[in-house]
């Protein structure tokens, strides 16, 4: 039990760290969005869960939370997204529409 | 927003749904099954279902039918796949040096008239492989794509997606 806890943890960490990289490697704030939402939903909901075996006592409010944060999160992300495009921010496009001359995007990737 | 004063006004059996959502929400909350805890959750329920229920019209959009939580829980299955499989998707895709991804706005019509149902299909578009819900105008959904390949038809793509949804919410959702 504590193994499959303690996996679940990890998994949870791992997704997080994947969303922190995505907001940092996306070129706009859309797929940052995108990125951030995904990974952050499940990572939390796998940490959850991992807390959920580690200490079965608290399924109650863990239940709750988890149904709280599965609720709000894409509320959150869509106001944001919505907003940006009410701003009138245009999506990221690739340069060139050739497939054949994929180039890197323009933001450093450096940061 | 202006739609949400279309909504239809709540009926009893709304009344009894807000009270018993309000109810299992004390109940998880406080976490025992005492006399107590039920006789004080119930006076509690009744109090907030009475107080907030004209304000909570929202809850006109909820189907209450017999089936309703079955299609529910097969929603939430659905729901869940989608969810695991964007997060892998995603994950590959920031993993990979080359950064795969070709963004574009589509928009598709949802046949979810109701308040709640538009915004449970926005929220599950958000949580899908590779598509986020930018903006909601009557009964047309933004949705911005991460990638959009040259070679696939996204307004197809986007319809495929919002019907796998509709068709679970539709059972529980107006």
């Amino acid at each position: 039990m504590r193994l499959l806890a303690d996996l679940f943890l990890l998994i949870g960490a791992a997704f997080a760290l994947l969303g922190a990289l995505g907001l940092l490697r996306m070129p706009d704030t859309y797929n940052r969005i995108q990125a951030g939402t995904k990974a952050v939903t499940l990572g939390a909901l796998s940490f959850i869960l991992g807390i959920g075996l580690l200490y079965p006592e608290w399924w109650a409010k863990l239940l709750v939370i988890a149904g709280f944060i599965l609720f709000t999160n894409p509320v959150g992300s869509s106001s944001i997204a919505r907003a940006i495009h009410l701003a009138g921010i245009q999506p990221w496009q690739r340069a060139s529409s050739d497939p054949l001359a994929l180039k890197a995007p323009q933001e450093d990737k450096s940061a | 927003m202006d739609n949400i004063s279309r909504e239809p006004p709540l009926t009893l059996p709304h009344y009894l749904f807000i009270f018993a959502t309000v109810y299992l929400l004390w109940l998880l909350l406080v976490g025992e099954l005492s006399r107590q805890e039920l006789i004080l959750g119930g006076l509690v329920s009744l109090v907030v279902t009475l107080v907030s229920a004209p304000h909570l019209l929202i809850f006109g959009g909820v189907k209450l039918r017999i089936d309703a939580p079955l299609h529910l829980l097969r929603y939430l299955g659905y729901f869940f796949v989608a969810l695991i499989r964007a997060n892998l998707d995603m994950a590959r895709r920031i993993l990979s040096p080359s950064l795969p991804i070709n963004p574009c706005m589509v928009e598709v019509e949802t046949g979810l008239c109701s308040t709640l149902g538009r915004l449970m299909l926005a929220n599950s578009i958000t949580l899908t492989p590779g598509t986020l819900s930018v903006d909601v105008q009557e009964n047309r959904i933004l949705v911005h794509w991460v990638d959009a390949s040259p070679g696939v038809d996204l307004e197809a793509a986007t319809r495929e997606i919002a019907a796998g949804f509709e068709r679970h919410l539709g059972g529980f959702l107006r």
